[in-house]
């Protein structure tokens, strides 16, 4: 009984990781070029509305994903020409397009609250999905695989690639960069694209699998916490990922014990776990390590323009 | 020059407005119409304007002395949400009791209560060095956690048929009206006092002075003296104060109880404001007046042409993407005078930079368009 327990809150844990880690990968890359967008929440909020109607209209769950990351993408192409070719306040854009993305998808999302589309289907046979033993191994979404092989491949391209490099030289040092011929807008462009794909394959995560139906706001603030994250993991890959997993285990505490009928505190103090635990936790880092700033890509959040 | 971005930004908003709505399959031009200028036609609708703007104004005033001190003070629908809460705390506990000092009483504790909110970030910010950003949104969620758990249980009125809100507050409780037989209470005149007292102190004061020149010139503001600690603080305590002063306002006015549905997105479309206004009294009370116009007309179109509540919020963004791209095409024209000769005062429209992680950023450059 109890083990049945452990691996239905290892699955939620896993559940409630996965929006947060694809999104706040995606905002590190972003980052890592040197550039801060704090559209994330809206983004995601693109991505879950479009992979919700593409998946009711064609009934493909997996079409509604990409279709997802290309609707997210796009929205942050709207960031990327304020900012980069308009050197826009990276701020103020960021919190436009969350206002926007938050708007743009209750709008489009109004004719679809209320009905419910096809979950996004496990890869692995229905045998082994649902062993109630071994489902905490098979039984996961395709996209919880997808985030920890994301983790990996965005730590392989940061530290291993020839672009990883450019990308952080980029966001360490655009003056210099530029000078030795990379094209600095360009990678940012590319970046920031990258970022809202993440975002919006993040976000469709919330209307596919943790709840196959649509309402406003469905993300609840899942994308300010991705955008912490970053700032928790130091801007590294493994940390961002041991960071979205102990947010999944707090955002599983709190469904459990709702779920559980625990009362001994409010069912307000335990949603707003998650919120508060950011603070905490972004706290505690700063605290214990004084150095944080070092650590921050040298060019975040400064606009680049380039001379001659 | 000054008002170019803005108006540009209010005339694209329309423009692209229109031909957005069009494509999502509604009458574009009609929603146009019924949110930006039907409303302007209505002598009820200017009423409600003028109330919808009063919170708006005063948020904005607060914001803008963090914007330009370079503090990102994004928490301002918390610290409103606090501060109808702090004042709604002064109403239960006075609510068999009469007398002038009620209401005053009232509005300290909302001023009180939204600096409490603001105080947590500017804590972190200042000891930690955490960055203001994250932890003052966060606190937005907790904020209406705390407002929801206090609606269904603690504060719920006994007699109100299990409904999750307060009792109606009493008549020393209540804000008067300004101008009687109207919607139009005291807290608008003195939004439109506050704007400008603010504007005259930030202008006049070494304390304004201090503010400007960290936000605009973190290095000099050091060599100078001025504590960046103790700016972080006062923007953040303004920001948080002006908030929790319309939350009051807000709750012992139009509202006359605290209800679930407190929180209407004030804290958020007041940044727009602020950008819209140039992050000065005068422009910030006109555009609160056209972000107020996109919430009374969004409500009438909702009724006339069935446009959804969201649009409103689609609209919002609209108007700050386009004037973040306006003020920077007029912003690179001054630059590129200025190439020939003077000091450039480009940096002056907005603040430029800040960051998550490096709040002031000491190397900002100044955007110079060598040409």
């Amino acid at each position: 009984m109890s083990a049945m327990l452990l691996i239905s809150v290892v699955m939620g844990i896993a559940g409630a990781a996965t929006p947060i880690l694809i999104a706040a990968l995606g905002e590190l890359v972003v980052e890592k070029s040197g550039v801060l967008n704090l559209g994330v929440e809206g983004m995601m909020l693109i991505g879950a509305v479009t992979a919700f109607a593409v998946s009711v209209h064609t009934g493909s769950p997996a079409l509604g994903c990409l279709a997802a990351m290309l609707a997210a993408a796009l929205s942050s192409l709207i960031f990327a020409v304020l900012t980069l070719t308009l050197t826009a306040n990276q701020v103020a854009t960021g919190l436009a397009l969350t206002i926007f993305g938050t708007g743009v998808s209750a709008l489009a999302g109004a004719p679809y609250v209320g009905i419910t589309t096809t979950r996004l289907g496990s890869i692995f046979p229905q045998a082994l999905a649902e062993d109630p033993w071994l489902r905490v191994l098979f039984g996961h979404s395709p996209l919880v695989y997808l985030g920890l092989i994301l983790t990996f491949g965005v730590w392989w391209f940061l530290a291993r690639t020839r672009t990883g490099l450019v990308l952080r030289a980029v966001g360490e040092g655009d003056e210099a960069a530029h000078s030795i011929g990379y094209p600095v807008l360009k990678i940012r462009y590319l970046a920031i694209l990258f970022g809202g794909a993440m975002a919006g394959l993040g976000g469709s995560y919330f209307s596919l699998v943790l709840t196959p139906m649509w309402a406003e706001r469905l993300t609840a603030g899942r994308g300010w916490i991705a955008i912490a994250l970053v700032v928790f993991a130091s801007w590294r890959p493994a940390w961002v990922l041991a960071g979205a997993y102990l947010f999944g285990a707090v955002i599983t505490l709190e469904l459990q014990s709702k779920a559980a009928g625990f009362n001994a505190f409010a069912p307000e103090f335990l949603s707003s776990l998650p919120y508060l635990a950011t603070i905490v936790v972004l706290a505690v880092i700063s605290a214990g390590r004084r150095s944080a700033k070092t650590r921050a890509p040298a060019c975040l959040g400064r606009p680049f323009r380039a001379s001659a | 020059m000054l008002l170019a971005a803005p108006l540009v930004a209010v005339a694209l908003t329309l423009a692209a407005g229109a031909i957005l709505f069009t494509l999502l399959g509604y009458d574009g031009a009609g929603a146009v119409r019924s949110i930006f200028v039907t409303p302007l036609f209505d002598p009820y609708r200017w009423q409600d304007l003028l109330v919808k703007a009063a919170p708006l104004a005063l948020i904005a005033t607060g914001l803008s002395i963090g914007f330009r001190a370079n503090v990102w003070n994004i928490g301002a629908e918390g610290q409103y949400v606090l501060g109808g809460l702090a004042a709604t705390d002064v109403a239960l506990l006075t609510h068999e009791m009469e007398g002038a000092w009620i209401l005053p009483a009232m509005v300290l504790a909302g001023i009180l209560g939204g600096m409490a909110w603001a105080a947590v970030p500017a804590a972190l910010r200042t000891r930690l060095g955490v960055s203001e950003i994250l932890t003052s949104l966060m606190l937005n969620y907790v904020a209406i956690q705390l407002l929801y758990y206090l609606m269904r249980g603690p504060w719920k009125d006994p007699m109100g048929f299990n409904f999750p809100q307060t009792v109606l507050f009493s008549a020393s409780q209540t804000l008067p009206m300004a101008v009687p037989g109207t919607l139009i209470h005291w807290g608008v005149p003195l939004a439109a006092i506050l704007a400008l007292a603010v504007w005259f102190a930030v202008g006049r004061t070494v304390a304004g002075f201090q503010i400007r020149v960290v936000g605009l010139a973190p290095d000099a503001a050091r060599y100078g003296g001025f504590r960046e600690r103790a700016t972080v603080w006062l923007a953040l305590l303004a920001g948080g104060g002006f908030a929790g002063l319309a939350g009051a306002l807000e709750a012992s006015g139009p509202f006359g109880q605290m209800v679930p549905a407190f929180p209407t997105g004030y804290g958020y479309t007041a940044i727009i404001v602020a950008f819209l206004g140039r992050l000065n009294a005068l422009g910030i009370l006109v555009a609160a007046m056209v972000l107020a116009l996109t919430y009374v007309g969004g409500e009438s179109a909702q009724t006339a042409i069935g446009l959804p509540a969201a649009a409103v919020g689609v609209f919002q963004a609209m108007l700050l993407f386009f004037l973040l791209a306006a003020d920077v095409l007029v912003r690179y024209r001054v630059a590129r005078s200025a190439a020939h000769g003077a000091v450039t005062p480009a940096a002056a429209s907005a603040p430029a930079g800040g960051s998550a992680a490096e709040p002031a950023a000491s190397k900002r450059r100044q955007p110079v368009e060598a040409a």
